[in-house]
């Protein structure tokens, strides 16, 4: 393994050293681990919290700021949050309109935002909602396993429904956007290789110079199939097929994101994006924004996914608002 | 081994001196549980154990009077510490447990089990597992009943826990054929058949590490 760690107990607590010395906008609490705005919102708008395992960088630390989330909870490399992390950013946090939590479905992160909520509810009088999402299409069984994973539309999800809390809506109108985003977006990703976590010292799966895995999460697991490597071409065709068998995207204008794993160069995402553009148009799916980079990665696996979100103008208007965070900035 | 020296009285000394073997054999076996995990899941089970339980040991320093107590403490401890899934669900084994136990200074046999069984309980409501899931509970459950068949046929303490831990071996390997339907392994389909659970291999460490603190 090698890797620009000190040593790998300590990767979490010297990455949010170097992203409190970077981000003079952002206040870092070591102690609870989570990332706030340095600034808070005004009193009486929503607040946005989401969290998870570390090496999804940036999703989550580098999407807090104005226009997007209020805090995020960290949780060591690929591991989620506790509790007693979210149940202090909750109150950190709520500005008097309540709280919602942005949670990627996996069985830790549910549950441990579970129990955040229940702690939350005995002992303070802030309210809270949870969106979970699940827009991973490669899960297939969902009623008899845990569920599709959330992935690529959690960012969507951060930016859009962050623009409606900057707003001023309610905590049930920002619930509803953030279900009904997490409702319209699908993704699907794949992996050239596997990632090393940083305690583990070794690549999580061998994967073959002529086989990729298809169907892979956020977390180094293998994904649902092991096939041939194929060309760009190919690839973005078993990437964006499943997608459009899984729903309807005509009709609507669409946004898109092309996202790399973490140890794919932009030329190559960029290459990919041609071709998903390809067969998305060929398919009559109209892309009104795109998004091509690493946004929810796997520490330094080779790879991207492809998240299509159905949209409509008030979607498009929100996605559109002025977002100021350290990975995604516009508009201000 | 011998059933000169058997433990019949769960005081919070055999309680500490149980998870201070507990601690011992995920620092042990850590990498074995991540090599599990790296098959199935995300390589991390071994180092999120050793990250939890050195917690609870620097927690328990200076034990509390009541098994109660000290179990809240694990089992608080645990879900701060650990996070993922096993943070959550063995936090509320050890929470469901200190539940049980109350006040209580000791536990007898019957007590010891009312305590497991109110923890399995717990891991079953956080995680919705059946037996055959591949999860922990098919470590866990067939533990649990052996204990309590043993302790029925008039075993000793030790020797109920021996046969606990027996079963919880037995059960982390009848893992290895099943396909997985909870937690992270179950993304993987048919590809989770021939890996054992690594929640299952823990979990039976935890029992043989009660087994060891009995006897």
């Amino acid at each position: 393994m090698k890797k620009l760690i000190n040593s790998p107990e300590a990767v979490l607590a010297d990455a949010l050293k170097g992203i409190d010395a970077a981000h003079p906008d952002l206040r870092v609490d070591h102690q609870h681990r989570v990332i706030y705005r340095a600034t808070p919102k005004a009193d009486g708008k929503v607040a946005l919290i989401s969290g998870g395992g570390s090496g999804h960088e940036p999703l989550h630390g580098g999407f807090v700021g104005p226009g997007m989330l209020d805090a995020a909870c960290c949780g060591e490399v690929f591991t989620s949050p506790t509790p007693d992390q979210m149940q202090e950013a909750t109150s950190v946090v709520d500005r008097g309109a309540g709280v919602l939590h942005i949670v990627k479905n996996y069985t830790g992160d549910v549950m441990n935002f579970e129990m955040a909520g229940e702690m939350a509810a005995a002992d303070s009088g802030v309210r809270v909602e949870t969106v979970v999402t699940d827009d991973d299409v490669a899960v297939q069984d969902s009623t008899w396993t845990a569920g599709r994973r959330g992935v690529g539309v959690t960012v969507l999800l951060e930016k859009i429904v962050g623009a409606a809390a900057e707003e001023g809506r309610d905590l049930d109108a920002v619930l509803d956007l953030a279900k009904r985003v997490n409702g319209q977006g699908r993704s699907m990703g794949m992996a050239l290789t596997s990632c090393t976590v940083p305690a583990a010292g070794k690549p999580t799966f061998d994967l073959p110079e002529d086989q990729m895995e298809m169907g892979v999460g956020i977390h180094g697991e293998p994904g649902r199939r092991r096939v041939p490597l194929a060309g760009a071409a190919e690839i973005a065709e078993q990437l964006v097929d499943p997608i459009l068998g899984d729903l309807d995207f005509t009709g609507s204008p669409s946004i898109v994101m092309l996202n790399g794993m973490g140890g794919t160069p932009l030329i190559e995402l960029y290459l990919m994006y041609g071709e998903v553009a390809t067969l998305l148009e060929k398919a009559g799916v109209q892309v009104a924004r795109t998004l091509v980079g690493n946004y929810i990665t796997s520490l330094d696996m080779a790879g991207a996914s492809v998240t299509v979100l159905k949209a409509d103008d008030e979607l498009i208007r929100l996605w559109d608002a002025p977002v100021e965070t350290a990975g995604l900035r516009w508009g201000v | 081994m011998g059933s000169l020296s058997v433990v019949e009285a769960v005081t919070v000394d055999v309680l500490v001196g149980w998870l201070s073997a507990f601690r011992d054999a995920v620092h042990e076996h850590g990498a074995y549980l991540t090599e599990l995990d790296s098959a199935i899941g995300d390589a991390d089970h071994g180092a999120n154990l050793i990250r939890g339980m050195d917690a609870v040991m620097a927690a328990v320093a200076s034990p509390p009077e009541a098994t109660g107590d000290l179990l809240k403490k694990v089992g608080m401890t645990l879900v701060t510490s650990v996070g993922g899934a096993s943070g959550p669900l063995y936090g509320t084994f050890f929470l469901r447990m200190a539940t049980a136990s109350g006040d209580a200074t000791s536990l007898d046999g019957p007590a010891l089990l009312a305590g497991l069984e109110a923890g399995l309980e717990g891991i079953v409501a956080r995680g919705k597992a059946e037996a055959g899931d591949k999860t922990m509970y098919d470590a866990l459950a067939p533990a649990l009943a052996a204990f309590s068949s043993s302790l029925d046929g008039g075993a000793s303490l030790a020797d109920a826990a021996r046969a606990a831990a027996g079963a919880a071996a037995a059960g982390r390997d009848a893992t290895e054929p099943m396909l997985a339907l909870k937690g992270r392994a179950s993304y993987l389909g048919e590809r989770s058949i021939g890996h054992i659970d690594p929640g299952a291999a823990s979990s039976a460490l935890l029992l043989d590490s009660l087994a060891g603190a009995l006897s």
